[in-house]
């Protein structure tokens, strides 16, 4: 937590310019990205509930001393708490920032990631849509830079139309840069 | 191919292009690599049918005391061997005949143009303006016939990288003053680029011109200590491959146990008879033994990767060349440099000897940088550094340590580790051999302190500096290595923190470097966020098409 005591005394001082303002100017996106992220997880859900059911049956069967429900309850609750609660908090750990010059994108519950690609190296930009995607009207930006490191950058969870308009936006920014 | 393209009234031309690419413009030709390199590859194909042939022929003597057997059988397998032998090689020289044949290749006005391959055509264009560099390579053989690999690298990678195989030394020298001349005309304008490629034209060479200036050369003596540090045990790798190889072919078990055995009681019987002094003689001698190898295998790996190296600062940019059996000539452009990064070894860095790398998208015989100076003191390597637009962190940099509860984290973190590792292996031996369990709880533990140890003193060596135009970043504690980022050439800047690091206030910056990675661990939010923010502002002051176009201040 205090960040000065982790510095030698022959080193130099942190700087003293306040990182506070920078968490502020998060846009969040859509509302519709939780339900999407609600549907594909149902959707990989199924199988392991169908498993347990299955587990469940044979295990009966066999005459294991388990009560009958115990694994399905188990597998039941751990999916309700992934489609419910689990969308929400990471829909409100997402954000970005459109700058005028550069794109701030922040993701990550437990591993959080904060990315600034500058509009001048982007290389090109897509917006993609998948099934679900479509029939909520969201749709995926995406940023590719020349670097190793964050050779993309995905933005889900926009507006279609804001997506769209983000990319234009970019584009006409780095043909004006480069005049 | 497609018949409905060849109606009867138009006449198509058979040629060797196929209708993937535009047609041949005016004054472009179609060009076929040496003849010569048909020899190269029948010889590299006869070369692989002598193993196979000797085998055949000599293999199968089962018992060398039976010399009328092998009269009678031995003679007539050298006759199978040498057939054998023969139809790999004729069959080696037949198809490199045919490839020969059907590669071709054509310098265009915008790009290079390859098409190859026997049974299924494939037909590659890699525009000028994307080739990152262009080297020359000359095996041994090809050497002595005059002939040279051309290789164009554009950041693709390895096999996606386009090369001719071979021309003779004249035509690949040419062609890449040629590539070197349409890449500058096609960066700084179309019209220039034809008076330059003009220029090219009248006046052969004019490019070349004087040598280079020699920025960093390694004499006879140089690489002799060099190969002095380049301790190798490889050469006992490759006869253990070898005995494994012969293993296959011949009845010979070397995975027996009992073979050793039998050979050890036939030899080892007076081993077992000397006294105590001298047993510890002979493993004294043995550990010599195998030291001299490696050094000796170091040395003649240093003298045929190194011999007659030579780094030039030349009108458009760094060319190196080395080698003694292979030569290799690669030219790299100075703005194509992206980052650098100095490092060492252990032992040599007491003496202080460092190498230096370029870091940028072309590839370097498989490996992602470029050795410039292998094997150099600080003082040689400065004015290199200086020379790609670098400079080595200054007296006064302010360099920044990794705060301590990254220390502490990641110390926990590994010893956490480490007594899994304890607490796993003392389980499984508890159960299933209990004599063992003292020790294999303790080794793990061990080694965790040890790693411990050895976190602790990194530490202090974990640092990072930020510059005008640069960005630093040093580790490591026995052999330290430093990268060196152009701010302006970095493409992205991300701040991550994993559940400690936010709990602690530190983080991990990943600079998105193009052609290679640099992250500084353990950085204090307030500063990650500063030095993201002073980054971002140098890059977003220049487009990337402005960095690629200003790029040759050399054009001119």
């Amino acid at each position: 937590m205090d960040n000065s005591a982790s510095f030698d005394a022959s080193l130099a001082p942190a700087s003293p310019i306040s990182p506070s303002s920078d968490d502020e100017a998060l846009t969040k996106v859509d509302p519709n990205y939780k339900t999407a992220l609600r549907i594909s997880v149902s959707l990989t859900a199924i199988p392991f509930v169908i498993g347990a059911f299955v587990l469940e049956g044979a295990l009966a069967e066999a005459g294991s001393p388990i009560p009958f429900g115990v694994i399905i309850g188990v597998v039941v609750f751990a999916v309700l708490a992934f489609i419910i609660r689990l969308p929400n908090r990471r829909w409100s750990a997402r954000g970005y920032d459109m700058g005028p010059d550069r794109l701030r994108v922040v993701r990550g519950i437990l591993f959080r990631s904060d990315t600034v690609v500058p509009f001048g190296r982007v290389q090109h930009i897509d917006v993609d849509q998948g099934p679900i995607e479509r029939a909520l009207d969201i749709a995926t930006l995406t940023l590719h830079t020349a670097g190793n490191h964050n050779a993309s950058v995905k933005l889900p969870g926009l507006k279609h139309a804001i997506a769209r308009d983000m990319r234009e936006d970019i584009r006409q920014r780095i043909k004006r840069d480069s005049m | 191919m497609t018949a409905g393209e060849t109606s009867p009234s138009v006449s198509v031309p058979r040629t060797a292009r196929s209708a993937q690419l535009p047609p041949i413009g005016a004054g472009e030709t179609v060009n076929r690599t040496s003849l010569l390199s048909v020899v190269v590859s029948t010889l590299s194909s006869l070369q692989n049918a002598v193993v196979p042939a000797v085998l055949i022929a000599f293999g199968n003597f089962a018992t060398p005391s039976d010399v009328a057997m092998w009269w009678v059988f031995g003679q007539s397998s050298i006759l199978i061997g040498l057939f054998v032998g023969l139809l790999i090689a004729g069959g080696g020289a037949g198809f490199s005949y045919l490839s020969w044949r059907r590669l071709t290749y054509t310098i265009g006005e915008q790009d290079i143009r390859v098409e190859s391959g026997v049974l299924s055509r494939s037909a590659r264009s890699v525009p000028y303006e994307r080739i990152q560099d262009v080297s020359l390579e000359q095996k041994f053989l090809p050497r002595l016939l005059g002939l040279v690999a051309v290789k164009f690298e554009t950041g693709a990678g390895g096999a996606d990288d386009l090369s001719l195989t071979y021309l003779t030394e004249a035509e690949g020298e040419r062609l890449r003053e040629l590539v070197r001349d349409r890449r500058e005309g096609v960066e700084s304008g179309v019209d220039k680029g034809v008076e330059e490629a003009d220029a090219a034209g009248t006046a052969p060479g004019h490019v070349r011109g004087a040598e280079g200036e020699a920025l960093f050369t390694m004499g006879p003596r140089r690489l002799f200590t060099f190969g002095l540090f380049e301790f190798s045990l490889a050469v006992f790798a490759v006869l253990a491959g070898l005995l494994q190889y012969l293993d296959s072919l011949f009845d010979f078990e070397i995975w027996d146990v009992s073979f050793w055995r039998e050979l050890a009681d036939e030899q080892g019987g007076w081993w077992l008879e000397m006294g105590a002094y001298a047993q510890a003689l002979g493993v004294a001698l043995g550990i010599v033994f195998v030291f001299v190898v490696g050094s000796a295998t170091g040395m003649v790996r240093t003298f045929n990767r190194e011999w007659g190296f030579r780094l030039e600062r030349t009108a458009r940019g760094f060319r190196r060349r080395r080698g003694l059996l292979t030569l290799t000539d690669v030219v790299m452009p100075v703005h194509r440099v992206q980052g650098v990064t100095i490092g060492t070894r252990f032992v040599r860095y007491r003496f202080g000897w460092h190498s230096l790398r370029f870091v940028s998208l072309a590839q370097d015989a498989g490996s992602t940088s470029h050795v410039v100076a292998p094997f150099a003191k600080l003082e040689e390597i400065g004015p290199i550094v200086e020379e790609a637009e670098f400079h080595l962190p200054s007296e006064n940099a302010r360099w920044y340590r990794a705060t301590v509860a990254y220390r502490n984290v990641s110390i926990a973190l590994d010893l956490a580790l480490f007594a899994l590792a304890a607490v796993v292996a003392a389980g499984a031996t508890a159960i299933f051999a209990p004599k063992w369990t003292l020790l294999a709880t303790a080794i793990p533990l061990a080694l965790g302190v040890l790693d411990a140890g050895v976190g602790f003193l990194s530490w202090r060596y974990k640092r990072h500096a930020l510059e005008d135009s640069q960005i630093a970043a040093m580790a490591g504690i026995l052999a330290p290595t430093t990268k060196i980022a152009t701010r302006v050439k970095l493409h992205s800047v991300e701040i991550a923190q994993g559940p400690f690091a936010r709990h602690f206030g530190y983080a991990t910056l990943h600079l998105g470097m193009a052609g290679g990675e640099m992250a500084i661990p353990g950085v204090p939010l307030d500063r990650a966020r500063e030095v993201r923010a002073q980054v971002l502002d140098t890059i977003a002051a220049t487009d990337f098409s402005e960095l690629e176009g200003q790029s040759s201040p050399t054009t001119a």
